[in-house]
């Protein structure tokens, strides 16, 4: 069985949970081993790694491979591709996922398929493109299969896997280090789930009438452990921060719930949350185009609505 | 200082888009096209650039004949010139055809910035600046939502899951933008009529000095096997609230074993 190399995603020394879906799906291809880029490599890592199948962790633990953005991500694997020849190279279809992936298929003149929700054995991907609307089933015809695959695509299955950890050294080409990180900023995180991610996503749009607003949204989302979303109209507006825009232009998210209300359900905003597997839909408006994607929706203010949901999920859980 | 900016013509975000039976490309005829929203941000970016320190901008595009209103549209918004590469073997290019195209026309020009936008609204791939970057060997400093020159250094805030990082780099340097950047302006009537005047460079294959071997449908490195109109989701429930509504939702959250 050939080998399928998985480039992890770190948050803190530990890795996310895209990863196991990624290595989960790497198993059903071939044998999955994990590529960790990056100082901090640690034993939670190490663990969950093992625990999600990975046969081999080839680690490039080089603190100076943090100091630059995206290229030695793809310098690296350029090199286990070059050695090991895996039959495909999986990444998770975030910024920097996507643009190793890129990098990577320059380097090695192999094509690059993002954004699969699903790979089959014989390497066909499958997308869904145009905000959901299409289904395509794509194969990359030359060089190496590099394929970014979106977060909660795939359930993660935990298979026990030696996690053999394998230490590598690239020397970076000059060009990698052109660009140097000088420093990193830390939003205000709250504690809550990395929107991308999330299985259960609340979101806010115009229907919130401002910044106090969200606080319904937040209170919803925590009573849920879920991440908070927002429509265009709710961050151009300045109500919510940008990065937790869902959208055309925003995330694309893919939870297995997702609550929106007071959103109308515009083209650009279902373009980012339209394959999430199950949505509720609360707005006055029983003509919002939203209502149209809704398992389960209610017309009403979402004001009353929201709250008495929230209260309502606060005595059931006890 | 020369700035580039790379823009990519698009299907209008409001209409829906469609794939042709023919050759599964995008049916780029179905609807208007318009300038990839993110890239408005990006010839914004660079007009503000270039008005702050003197400067250059020439807008460069990749795509069909009528990709040529989208570089009007930029040289009406301010940029001085265009490069349009047009030619019949450039269709059904995919991320490794574009970024070999877009950097061999951008090579040798002295561009001290290359500008894009982060991600286009059709294919929606964020990988051709970073590819553009490799083949070019600039510095990448991409999903900028701040851009900063100060001499000969570029400096940008590039957006991430946690915040941002700050990234620097020595010119020529390759950007590329989120569109909390800027608000990018309207073309003025003044603007409109002056780019008219402005001169756009139409450049074939063969002018580019391009290897046809490495472009088009026929020389992608990824195919489609097939493709088909998702099934249409079935009908939910909708209710009116009448003082149950939170309560209802809260049902239907503990049947489906989400609570
Ligand atoms: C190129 C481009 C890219 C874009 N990208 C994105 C994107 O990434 N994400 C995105 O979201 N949009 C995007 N948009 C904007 C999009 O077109 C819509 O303008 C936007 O999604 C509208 O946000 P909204 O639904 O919150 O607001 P509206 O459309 O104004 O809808 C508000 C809704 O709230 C309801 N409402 C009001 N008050 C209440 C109440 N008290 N209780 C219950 N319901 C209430 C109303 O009935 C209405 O349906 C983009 C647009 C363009 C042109
Ligand atoms: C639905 C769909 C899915 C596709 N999937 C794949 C795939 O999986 N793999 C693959 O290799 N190709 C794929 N393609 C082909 C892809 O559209 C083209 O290769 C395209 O040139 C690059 O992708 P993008 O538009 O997503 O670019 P992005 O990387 O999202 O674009 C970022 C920026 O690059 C610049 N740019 C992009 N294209 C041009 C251009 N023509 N001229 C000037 N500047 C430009 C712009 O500044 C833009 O903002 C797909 C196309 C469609 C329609």
């Amino acid at each position: 069985m050939g080998e399928v190399l998985v480039l992890v995603e770190q948050s803190d020394g530990g890795v996310k949970k895209v990863t196991t879906e990624l290595l989960t799906l790497a198993r059903s291809l071939g044998e999955a081993s994990a590529v960790w880029v990056g100082p901090g490599y640690s034993d939670a890592a190490a663990a969950t790694l093992a625990e999600f199948g990975a046969g081999t962790v080839y680690v490039a633990g080089d603190a100076a491979y943090a100091d630059h953005p995206v290229a030695p991500k793809a310098e690296v694997l350029a090199q286990l591709v070059a050695e090991k020849a895996p039959i495909a190279v999986l990444v998770a279809s975030t910024a920097d996922g996507k643009e190793s992936a890129g990098r990577l298929a320059v380097k090695t003149n192999s094509g690059v398929i993002t954004d699969a929700v699903a790979v089959s054995p014989d390497l066909i991907a499958t997308q869904s493109v145009f905000g959901g609307s299409t289904v395509v089933h794509s194969k990359v015809t030359a060089g190496t299969p590099i394929i970014s695959v979106r977060p909660n695509s795939i359930a993660p299955v935990a298979a026990p896997g030696a996690a053999a950890r394998v230490d590598v050294a690239v020397d970076l080409s000059d060009a990698a280090k052109k660009a140097t990180v000088t420093g990193r900023t830390v939003a205000a995180k709250g504690g809550r789930p990395d929107l991308a991610e999330a299985s259960i996503v609340v979101s806010g749009g115009r229907g919130v009438g401002g910044p106090e607003g969200f606080g319904v949204i937040e209170a919803l989302a925590d009573s849920l452990k879920a991440a908070v979303g927002a429509s265009r109209a709710a961050t151009d507006a300045g109500w919510y921060p940008h990065q937790f825009q869902v959208g055309q232009t925003g995330k694309t998210v893919s939870p297995q719930l997702y609550i929106a209300n007071g959103i109308s359900g515009a083209i650009q905003h279902r373009a980012g949350m339209q394959t999430s597997k199950t949505i509720i839909v609360v707005n006055k408006d029983p003509e919002a185009p939203i209502f149209e994607l809704a398992d389960f929706g209610v017309v009403g203010d979402l004001f009353t609505v929201v709250f008495q949901l929230t209260e309502e999920i606060g005595k059931r859980a006890h | 200082m020369k700035i580039a900016v790379c823009v990519k013509q698009v299907p209008d975000t409001w209409a829906e888009k469609t794939l042709q039976a023919s050759d599964s490309t995008l049916d780029r005829d179905a609807a208007d096209g318009v300038m990839n929203e993110l890239d408005e941000y990006a010839v914004e970016e660079a007009l503000q650039l270039a008005e702050a320190q003197g400067g250059e901008v020439t807008v460069v595009t990749m795509g069909p004949e009528r990709a040529a209103e989208t570089v009007r549209k930029a040289l009406s918004m301010g940029a001085d010139n265009g490069i349009h590469l047009v030619d019949a073997s450039l269709h059904g290019s995919d991320a490794l055809a574009t970024s070999y195209a877009l950097a061999e026309t951008l090579k040798g020009r002295g561009f001290d910035l290359v500008i894009f936008g982060s991600e286009s609204t059709d294919a929606r791939m964020s990988v051709v600046p970073a590819m553009v970057a490799e083949r070019l060997g600039l510095p990448q400093l991409t999903f900028a939502q701040k851009v900063e020159v100060v001499g000969d250094r570029v400096t940008i805030q590039r957006v991430s899951e946690a915040g941002y990082d700050t990234v620097e780099a020595s010119l020529p340097a390759l950007v590329s933008v989120v569109e909390k950047v800027n608000e990018p302006r309207y073309p003025s009537f003044k603007g409109i009529m002056a780019a008219k005047k402005k001169p756009v460079e139409t450049l074939s294959i063969a002018d580019a000095g391009l290897d046809a071997a490495k472009l088009g449908l026929s020389a992608a490195w990824s195919s489609v096997e097939d493709f088909a109109a998702r099934p249409p989701k079935a009908a939910g429930t909708v209710v009116t609230d009448a003082g149950d509504g939170g309560a209802k939702i809260a049902d239907y959250l503990s049947e489906h074993k989400f609570i």
